[in-house]
């Protein structure tokens, strides 16, 4: 087999990359054109992630990749294959072992430390996508701080429905200047942007962009004095197997009882509360 | 108790390619090589070559062979290939009239200099399907060959390589909008910078000839049909072989690499008044990787409908054509709906729920 370069990607790639992620550390929030690899993963399937983690990545880094919170699941198992068989790096499941950590759609529960990255997966870079078409003309919206139409959908959003309906891809005002499409994070997950400890870096392969959030930058959801923003309310649910009330949940059925059950997303931080024996009573029907 | 998804993952995926495999070959059938792709289904090969961006004739068909003939998985896999290699070199700028012809033809003149040349094309042929073919065997290939060239007198009165180009006629003549034409100074490179808009000229061309063939098509079919107003007349198709020179540091002058087959295509449009009022007709232009007729004729109607100032049509506006295009960031997510959306699935059950509850209590 041929032999491909630590880390896949070519050295002058990865400058280029690094360079235009200081630029976005400097601006928070703001999205940062850069020339999007192509990789042997498919576009929308973690490639903007996957460059940040290649541009970063050092033979003694740790690594850990999750998606919906899990280790486990398919496409964050063939990402962590990737970046082993480029890079032999060490890989964990461990939340506060891992140096750099690449997700898709979830903030780990454990709170991050300022040694540790958080690369997110993006599909759509721009909040303001969903209220403007065009690029070219939200870019203008970014740069006047011309963020009226945002608001006045927001609005619209609770005139009809009573609150806002935005239930994930919440968007955010950081450092008080740019709106920010936080990626496909549930609700539950934006307070942890604001003011962390680590460091967020976010990537867009298929729409070319770079963006972040520094350490202690002041990142707040988009909200009305009289609707104020709330995270997802689970109604006293614990986690069937940790038996946790205080983690994001995902419902399924139990095929055997017919009955709706609860799980911790973050399956690392059900394991590791598995273990140290804070297991509550199962509520397992 | 039905916990599922957390671990197992590993597992499944290594079946699932060890499936594939099987799939591809549990025929029993001898294994295609990548030589018989190459030779034998080059306008596959061509295809795929343009829209990775690489010319590279044996990867593409090795891609071809591995994606079992589904070119845009194909022209992703090669795609991929090119991002571990280092770009070392820019070629020096092309003159496309240096193109060893094997096929030229124009739809605006009955005669043009150095003739109307078919070359290897169905065009004016009947599409029955062919069931001779079936029982095509090596014989029937070496028969055929051997009295074919045995007709074909090589060392004869031997056709012109190059040929002058049908639009020069009309530019020499003052008809053509030269503002079209003119280069930019500096190239933009799609693949080492993201494009922003207004996209450069350079810009738009380099990605429509990346851009995959149906989509490109569809886009620019819809200009020729009704959304918008591109009525091509063909000045002139050619394919042929393009020399490509670099300059090396270490060398004298522009040294020669080799020669890619391209198919290129100018089309002029309905005329515009110039700067100086004087009215001319317009160009649009493409040129692709291989032979892709479909391809160089859709990027040339596109490239003239995007030159509109105020585009009218989706065909016009230049982030709708070269956002959507890329065959494979376009497929790419297409796909990834197929990965696990639990979280955002959850997030949304959970504001579907509060809100009928609203509803119930009246409050909404």
């Amino acid at each position: 087999m041929r032999s491909y370069n630590f880390a896949f990607i070519d050295e002058n790639a990865k400058r280029e990359i690094r360079r235009k992620i200081l630029k976005a550390v400097a601006v928070p929030g703001y999205q940062v054109p850069f020339g999007s690899r192509e990789l042997p993963i498919a576009r929308g399937w973690g490639t903007g992630g996957l460059q940040l983690t290649f541009a970063l990545i050092g033979p003694e880094d740790v690594l850990k990749v999750i998606d919906q919170g899990c280790d486990g699941s398919v496409n964050a198992v063939n990402l962590r294959n990737l970046v082993v068989k480029t890079t032999g790096v060490r890989t964990t499941y461990e939340t506060g072992e891992a140096s750099i950590i690449q997700t898709r759609h979830r903030i780990p529960e454990e709170p991050l430390g300022a040694e540790q990255i958080l690369v997110l997966q993006v599909p759509f870079p721009d909040a303001l996508r969903a209220v403007e078409a065009s690029e070219s003309r939200t870019r203008e919206m970014h740069s006047e701080m011309d963020y009226h139409s945002m608001w006045v959908y927001l609005y619209e959003d609770i005139v009809r429905w009573g609150e806002v309906t935005i239930g994930f891809r919440y968007p955010v005002l950081v450092n008080g200047r740019y709106i920010m499409d936080p990626s496909p994070i549930p609700r539950w997950d934006v307070p942890r942007l604001n003011m962390a400890e680590n460091l967020f870096l976010f990537g867009a392969g298929r729409e070319k962009r770079i963006y972040a959030v520094p350490p202690h930058t002041a990142v707040t959801p988009l909200e009305f004095q009289d609707h104020p923003f709330r995270v997802e309310d689970f109604g006293g649910q614990a986690c069937c197997r940790c038996g946790s009330t205080d983690t994001f949940l995902n419902e399924m059925v139990d095929t055997a009882t017919d009955r709706k059950i609860f799980f911790c997303s973050d399956t690392a931080f059900c394991d590791r509360r598995l273990e140290v024996g804070k297991k509550g009573e199962t509520r397992c029907p | 108790m039905g916990y599922v998804a957390v671990k197992g993952g590993a597992g499944a995926i290594a079946a699932a390619e060890e499936l594939v495999k099987y799939f591809r070959v549990k025929g029993g059938s001898d294994p295609v090589a990548v030589r018989q792709i190459q030779d034998q289904f080059r306008l596959a090969v061509d295809k795929v070559m343009g829209e990775a961006g690489l010319y590279a004739p044996f990867y593409a068909a090795l891609a071809i062979k591995q994606a079992e003939g589904d070119l845009v998985e194909a022209s992703f896999i090669l795609r991929a290939f090119c991002s571990s290699q280092p770009r070392q070199y820019y070629s020096v700028v092309a003159n496309t009239g240096e193109m060893e012809v094997i096929r030229r033809i124009s739809a605006s003149f009955k005669d043009i200099p150095g003739g109307q040349i078919l070359g290897p094309t169905r065009d004016y042929t009947q599409r029955l399907l062919d069931f001779e073919l079936a029982g095509e065997s090596r014989g029937h290939v070496e028969q055929f060959l051997s009295s074919y060239l045995k007709d074909i007198n090589l060392s004869g009165r031997a056709a012109p390589a190059t040929f002058p180009k049908v639009v020069d006629l009309l530019r020499a003549e003052g008809l053509l909008d030269e503002e079209s034409t003119q280069p930019e100074e500096e190239i933009f490179d799609i693949t080492r910078d993201a494009v922003t808009f207004p996209a450069p000229r350079t810009a738009r061309l380099q990605a429509m000839a990346r851009a995959e063939t149906g989509g490109l098509m569809a886009i620019a079919y819809s200009s020729m049909r009704g959304y918008g107003n591109v009525h091509p007349n063909l000045g002139e198709l050619r394919v042929g072989y393009l020399p490509l020179k670099i300059r090396h540091p270490e060398m004298e002058g522009e040294v020669y690499v080799g020669r890619v087959l391209v198919t290129e295509t100018e089309v002029i449009t309905r005329f515009a008044a110039g700067e100086d009022g004087m009215p001319r007709f317009t160009m649009g232009y493409g040129l692709c990787f291989g032979h892709n007729e479909i391809k160089a004729i859709s990027m040339a109607v596109l490239d003239r409908a995007m030159r509109s100032p105020a585009p009218g049509s989706p065909a016009g506006d230049q982030e709708f054509v070269l956002y959507h295009t890329d065959g494979i960031e376009a497929s790419g997510f297409s796909a990834h709906w197929k990965l696990p959306h639990y979280v955002t699935f959850q997030a949304d059950l959970e504001q579907l729920r509060a809100a009928q509850d609203r509803q119930r209590k009246g409050e909404a």
